[in-house]
């Protein structure tokens, strides 16, 4: 018997997925030792049609990242799913959409007339748009098609596992890595990757009840206390609603939580759950002064959903 | 959402209402409809559900169809639910299990369409059914009563809470922030509408309340805080230094005659002085002086010192400090009292400019045989007896654009009152009164009012005043008659203000600290306006007397023995039963962000910064789900309200 196929994929997704698999730095050599990686075009040449001359279940893990923003992502997808015997769904993107998803404020139409005719950057007097075919001398050249709305991997087809994080950090990966390799596989449907509880459980900043007066940016805020709780300080901090697993990566340097593990094991829509929790500690009774100061996030959708509007209740804007 | 497996076996009555809801709602539809529901094992309608054979029929149901759970679709939740709930439990079913689903104020009483509503309905229902699915059974939570009371206010309205709880045997704590006791109605003249001296019928209680073995008496402090739940309050009260031991003094006020200091004296209204070592008025319980030492010239005696040197009772101590003293005690009652609007607000009258523009606690004490002038009517800038009086109802009530939207009640007829006095002090005098409708509701009120006008002479003039100013010595009135259409114009030598009654000065600050709620008038906000008048929504605090709105001094009264009947009843229980529907943690789930911990509004929720969770105390715990709302980790899960419980109720609305 061989050793495992190993395959990774990028649908609609920056490449960080991958460059996180390369962090795990000399363990690569130890992966490369213990798997066949059969597919993966980040990395080596292989074509479409080398995984569909597989045999259905002949890959054993694929670690799918990126969200379903066009034909190409969800025919991947579909055949990945096929040939593979674990599908997970790697990084932010494939679990929850993250920034890819944030197309979801608005639509493949939309999108296509700001980047081809409103940006301010683009000059295109007969609003050239791109073509699902066009006709050459050579032939019909054709593109996949972008669907209205972005979905998340398990929007699309069925998964065995999620795996979150914009990207997942290296050391969560190589522990994923060695749960599959050792065959003791968690029960489906499994958020993986992660530590039990939300960022606030690895972050050792001192917490306390809170009480906001002022939301400040982070280029707003003079000096950070390296010792308090971001929020109590006035910075937005995703912590108490996000996923454990990072080890608080950005809180330690003195910037908020972004969200990007996801909604934590007890609730549903992060979005929605940190919007709730955040207005409940304006510290103000007047209703002019409680808007004042929630006004002073800037970008709630942005701020709240960076990394989970897909995978939210609402999925996006209606 | 806990799985136990076992399938939930749920009955469904729908109530008629008589016409209430079936006129609009098809009940039998409903009934029929809900029959093939999931989880739902008996389904059926009746005219009247909460009619003994209605409470009957889900008795028997219960019992025959050894049903789990029962939904009641009827009226809102806040009528009936009890009901329901304790005929389950005579079933042997837990009264955690019994749902109320509304289909009458949200859905019959509101639609008119018989299709929609009857849809409506349906969807309310099974929205109830998925609730009940995931109810769990829930036992109450036992805790002792601490059989104490503090009263906060030591008016009319407190020194009666006091006296009557301490008539039932429960010790009582009176917290007083002024160095007497006595409140407002100890300033009064006299009372309507009997014409009884003020002071004759209050300084009695007050005695009787020094005297009373189960009463402690704490003048000059303050509530600090509280903290605890109803039957385990803890309390802090700061006692302000008096610098006199009360003990000790022995009343001979050569400390006051010594005193160099003199400033305006409050129980007068600022009408008269008082030194900086003085006591309130001879009455004053507890009988002894108080050293004001805002006012003082100074202790050392280089500056002053005098007070001490003459005090042969050794009873003026200038070390005296702020103390704290904590209490433990199982029901508060609240009777903080009112105070007059500002006159500065009223600067169509004058604001504060005109010294001969009284309120009408100056002119009661200008009445008052213990006041400024003795009781002989003289106006306060020359003393000359006033001849022509103006006096001026609503000033500062009823007057939504400007002041007030209310109506202060009692000023129609203490203003009937002070002209009737004036009258009787004044024989020759004229009394003038504008009014804008003159109320007389109360037992023997209208009779008063009438032998003011018919047997006193006192010119009543249906209207407003638009202005007051000053002319020579005279105070020109300017107003209208409405009844003749015609403009008047008074040349007053004295103006009295029936000044509206408003939120006493701090109340708000105090309330925020107790989390009892105020209205938008700043007065307190009763449990329920019909059902529940002296109860507050936060559990152990009662409510009395005029910090909850205006109103005379038997009205007063009637609420503080209420309320002292109120806590009679929680301290005749040795043990409370608190709801278990409370928010407790899920420690697998919970990171201790704090989140919760700034939003609960009972303090129950405490972070553990070791052990990185919260920690509930669940008697504190009153349920409102503040907490579950904004925990982003959804550690904070209410007891059968869970957030799996409430997606289940949406998808089944929306689902149909």
């Amino acid at each position: 018997m061989g050793k495992p196929k190993f395959a990774i994929y990028w649908a609609a997704s920056c490449g960080g997925c991958e460059i996180a698999f390369l962090d795990i730095r000399e363990k690569i050599l130890d992966v490369d030792r213990a798997v066949d990686l059969v597919f993966c075009p980040c990395l080596m040449d292989t074509k479409y049609e080398d995984v569909e001359k597989m045999a259905d279940g002949e890959i054993d893990v694929c670690l799918f990242n990126g969200a379903i923003r066009n034909e190409e992502n969800l025919h991947i997808a579909q055949l990945l799913r096929r040939k593979s015997k674990v599908l997970v769904a790697y990084g932010s993107c494939a679990s929850e959409g993250c920034i890819p998803g944030l197309g979801n404020l608005t639509d493949d139409e939309g999108i296509c007339r700001y980047s081809f005719e409103e940006s301010p950057s683009t000059v295109n007097p007969e609003k050239v748009h791109p073509q699902k075919s066009t006709s050459i001398e050579a032939g019909e050249l054709t593109l996949p098609g972008m669907f209205k709305y972005v979905r998340t991997l398990e929007q699309v087809v069925d998964i065995d596992y999620k795996m979150p994080g914009c990207p997942p950090v290296a050391a969560q990966i190589w522990a994923v890595i060695q749960t599959i390799l050792s065959g003791d596989l968690p029960p489906k449907g499994s958020v993986i990757g992660v530590s039990p509880k939300t960022v606030c459980e690895e972050c050792d900043r001192s917490k306390d009840e809170k009480r906001i007066k002022e939301f400040l940016r982070p280029h707003e805020i003079g000096e950070v206390d390296p010792d308090i709780c971001l929020l109590e300080q006035g910075l937005v901090c995703n912590g108490p609603g996000t996923q454990a697993g990072c080890g608080a990566l950005c809180p330690q340097v003195n910037m908020g939580c972004r969200g990007c593990y996801g909604p934590a094991e007890g609730i549903k829509d992060l979005g929605g759950k940190l919007a709730g929790a955040i207005a409940s500690v304006i510290e103000a009774d007047d209703p002019e002064e409680i808007q004042r100061i929630s006004d002073q996030i800037v970008d709630p959708v942005g701020t709240f959903y960076r990394f989970s509007l897909p995978g939210s209740i609402l999925g996006r804007k209606i | 959402m806990k799985d136990d497996g076992k399938k939930k076996r749920i009955g469904v009555f729908v109530c008629h209402c008589g016409v209430n809801i079936a006129g609009v709602v098809d009940v039998e539809k409903v009934a029929e409809l809900l029959k093939d529901y999931p989880g739902v094992e008996f389904s059926t309608d009746y005219v009247y559900m909460c009619s003994e054979p209605g409470q009957q029929l889900v008795l028997d149901k219960i019992k025959e169809d050894k049903l789990d759970s029962v939904i009641i679709a009827a009226c809102s939740p806040t009528l009936h639910e009890k009901t329901f709930q304790s005929a389950a439990e005579l079933a042997g079913l837990n009264p955690h299990q019994v749902e109320i689903a509304n289909i009458r104020e949200q859905d019959s009483w509101v639609h008119p369409d018989r299709d929609k509503a009857t849809v409506k309905a349906v969807k309310i229902v099974k929205s109830m059914v998925e609730k009940a699915i995931q109810n769990e059974d829930l036992e109450p939570i036992k805790v002792g009563v601490f059989k104490k009371a503090l009263v906060i206010g030591g008016g009319v309205t407190g020194l009666q809470a006091a006296m009557d709880i301490a008539d039932q045997g429960y010790e009582v704590i009176v917290v007083e922030k002024e160095p007497s006791v006595g409140g407002k109605m100890i300033q009064l003249s006299e009372t309507f509408p009997t014409l009884d001296c003020s002071q004759c019928i209050l300084t009695p209680k007050m005695v009787e309340v020094t005297r009373h073995p189960k009463i402690k008496l704490m003048t000059y402090s303050e509530v600090e805080s509280i903290s605890g739940f109803v039957g385990n309050f803890k309390v802090r009260i700061k006692k302000k230094p008096r610098f006199v031991d009360e003990d000790k003094c022995k009343l001979c006020n050569e400390c006051a005659d010594v005193c160099p200091q003199i400033v305006p004296d409050e129980y007068n209204m600022g009408l008269s002085f008082r030194k900086a070592i003085y006591m309130p008025f001879p009455q004053a319980v507890p009988g002894t002086y108080t050293l004001d030492m805002e006012s003082c010239l100074g202790t050392l005696p280089i500056r002053c010192g005098k007070c001490k040197d003459v005090c042969d009772a050794q009873a003026i101590d200038y070390d005296m400090k702020e103390e704290i003293i904590e209490e433990e005690v199982g029901a508060v009652v609240v009777a903080t009292g009112y105070d007059l609007y500002d006159m500065k607000a009223l600067g169509e009258y004058g604001g504060e400019n005109y010294e001969d523009v009284l309120n009408g606690l100056e002119f009661e004490r200008i009445l008052s045989a213990s006041g400024p002038t003795g009781g002989k009517v003289q106006r306060p800038s020359d003393g000359k007896v006033p001849k022509n009086v103006v006096f001026i109802q609503c000033a500062g009530s009823r007057d939504p654009e400007n002041h007030n939207s209310y109506c202060s009640k009692i000023c129609c007829m203490y203003t009937a009152k002070h002209a009737m006095l004036y009258k009787h002090r004044v024989h020759d005098g004229n009394a003038i009164v504008f009014y804008i409708d003159v109320r007389t509701g109360g037992k023997n009120f209208d009779e008063f009012y009438q032998r003011a006008t018919d047997d006193e002479s006192i010119l009543y003039l249906r209207g407003k005043v638009s202005k007051i100013f000053k002319e020579g010595n005279k105070m020109i009135v300017w107003g209208v008659d409405t009844l003749t259409g015609q403009k008047v114009e008074v040349e007053a030598d004295m103006v009295v203000l029936a000044m509206a009654m408003t939120k006493a000065d701090g109340v708000p600050e105090l309330m925020k600290k107790l989390k009892i709620s105020i209205d938008g008038n700043g007065w307190l906000a009763e449990a329920h306006p019909k059902l529940r008048p002296v109860e507050s929504l936060n559990q152990g605090f009662y409510l009395a007397g005029a910090a909850l709105g205006p109103k005379d001094i038997p009205e007063a009264v009637a609420q503080a023995s209420a309320a002292a009947a109120k806590v009679g009843a929680l301290f005749a229980k040795d043990e409370l039963m608190h709801a278990p529907t409370i928010v407790p943690v899920i420690e697998e789930l919970c990171s201790g962000c704090g989140i919760c911990v700034s939003m609960c509004p009972y303090g129950a929720r405490t972070l553990n910064a070791v052990r990185k969770v919260i920690e509930v105390n669940e008697v504190l715990c009153e349920g409102c789900g503040a907490c579950a709302a904004a925990c982003p980790a959804g550690a904070a899960q209410q007891l059968n309200q869970s957030d799996s419980q409430i997606f289940s109720m949406v998808k089944a609305i929306l689902r149909g």
